[in-house]
């Protein structure tokens, strides 16, 4: 019974390892903010098997939900995620990415 | 050159945590209050969620403390963005699909979220977590129809009056129980909606203060002008 | 197979993420990145916190139906990392909208950059000269003792 805990920590570790390294290596920062919510959706599996039902929830709500919202709409107003805008009669240069 | 003297100290500093942890038995960490609290905690507080009762009983100061936080933390995000511009630029309209999806989750995102702010001190759960899926509630639907008018100001009042719900609950504890923040109320049946005591009504204020303070940051960041250059 | 011991997986798993952290911190040079390896030192310490409270073969510190468990885990670690988490995400909202101002004011966000022309800001603003160092190379014609060490 306790085996399969420490194989399923072992891939809970290594999947969030290689998230975290993504974060730093990939150039598309879209790509690095899902990164960034694989690493704590890794941390959410974590504190399911050392007992923590309540901090699971809150890193998997926080994490993998909130963080990347607001992460992914700063990237939107920083221009490294661009989609065609509204003014009001200016036509912006359309292009996604 | 800067990269190389960068990975030397991380090896380095890896090191060191790697002979310090090696000290540390894993399971069997010296700390002796953690095992106080699970044996005294259901008699004293009566939640059945035992982190509900460290969270809003024995540490409550500490959760003043990350109210206060959060607070400082939306307000200083508000004042930084500024206020938007009447006739600013916005994303258009979501399509169809996006706007309908998000008109049906309003509702079901209210529910879960209250559902687990309420049920905070039975099942794991609480003020935070509900608090994160309240301000979600209130967010998609500004990210299906961008533009539209966020009232900034009901969202401030709501904060206000929990965060004050919050320190007149814990007054009325230092007046009537000797303590600040201590539980009052009664304990009532451990298991039932209304046991623990004000405990319940900590967590109502928690998740409300969390979801409307974090709506209304993000409704800043989306209501901000992206500059083109 | 035997099994990997379940302490030195969970630790190194905490501070490899901690020490990816921090060499993303030193390392990057764009200024969302270093965001981003802001909120993985912030789940690694977490993890890192999480790990004290463990007891093998301990239940949750949870009540099921007046059941009180025989052995259950440290609940005060959990506490203090469920407003730890909480406090997280505020902090990196609040570090979003400082990178949003910087990008509206100087128009980029590459850290080099941004130093240089802060420091001639600030320098500006004060009515001092602009930092230098006696090492330093002269910028036009015959040069002074030249710094060894290139910039990376």
């Amino acid at each position: 019974m306790a085996d399969w805990i420490n194989w399923v920590a072992l891939l809970a570790v290594l999947v969030m390892l290689a998230g975290a390294v993504a974060v730093l290596l990939l150039n598309n920062f879209l790509a690095a903010v899902a990164a960034t919510s694989v690493v704590s959706l890794g941390a959410a599996v974590i504190f399911v098997l050392l007992r923590a039902p309540d901090v699971a929830l809150t890193e998997a709500a926080v994490g993998a939900g909130l963080s990347s919202v607001i992460m992914a709409l700063c990237l939107r107003r920083l221009g490294l995620w661009r989609i065609p805008s509204v003014t009001a009669g200016v036509d912006d240069e359309a292009g996604n990415s | 050159m800067r990269n190389y003297v960068s990975l030397l100290f991380v090896a380095g500093l890896a090191f060191l945590l790697f002979v310090i942890s090696g000290q540390l038995d894993f399971g069997a960490a010296p700390m002796l209050i953690g095992q106080a609290i699970n044996q005294a905690a259901p008699e004293q507080v009566g939640a059945a969620n035992i982190v509900t009762s460290v969270v809003l009983g024995y540490r409550a100061l500490d959760t003043l403390g990350e109210l206060a936080i959060l607070f400082t933390a939306a307000t200083a995000g508000g004042l930084m963005l500024g206020r938007a511009r009447a006739g600013a630029t916005h994303d258009p309209e979501a399509g169809f699909i996006l706007r309908t999806a998000a008109d049906l989750l309003f509702p079901l995102l209210l529910v879960v979220g209250l559902f687990i702010i309420v049920h905070g001190h039975l099942t794991p759960g609480g003020g935070f977590q509900g608090g994160v899926i309240l301000a979600a509630a209130f967010f998609v639907p500004l990210l299906a129809r961008p533009g539209t008018h966020f009232d900034h100001a009901s969202f401030a009042v709501v904060e206000g009056l929990a965060g004050a719900t919050f320190i007149v609950i814990g007054l009325f504890g230092l007046v009537y129980g000797g303590e600040f923040l201590a539980p009052l109320l009664g304990q009532g049946e451990m298991g039932s909606l209304l046991s623990a005591g004000t405990l319940p009504l900590l967590y109502i204020a928690v998740g409300l203060k969390v979801g409307s303070e974090l709506a209304g940051l993000m409704a800043h960041i989306a209501a901000y002008e992206a500059v083109d250059s | 197979m035997s099994p990997p011991d379940l302490g030195a997986i969970l630790f190194t798993g905490a501070f490899g993420l901690i020490m990816i952290g921090i060499l993303g911190i030193v390392i990057s040079t764009h200024l969302v990145r270093i965001v981003l390896s802001i909120v993985l030192l912030e789940t690694g310490a977490n993890l890192l916190l999480m790990l004290s409270g463990y007891r093998p073969g301990a239940a949750a510190p949870i009540i099921i139906d007046g059941v009180v468990p025989a052995a259950m885990v440290d609940p005060v670690p959990q506490a203090l990392v469920l407003t730890a988490i909480v406090i997280g995400v505020a902090v990196q909202a609040f570090m979003m909208t400082l990178v949003l101002r910087l990008r509206s004011v100087y128009g980029t966000l590459d850290i080099r950059e941004l130093r240089a022309r802060l420091e001639r800001d600030l320098a500006q603003e004060a009515g001092i000269g602009l930092p230098t160092s006696d090492d330093a190379p002269d910028v036009a014609g015959v040069g002074t003792a030249r710094a060894q060490g290139g910039d990376a």
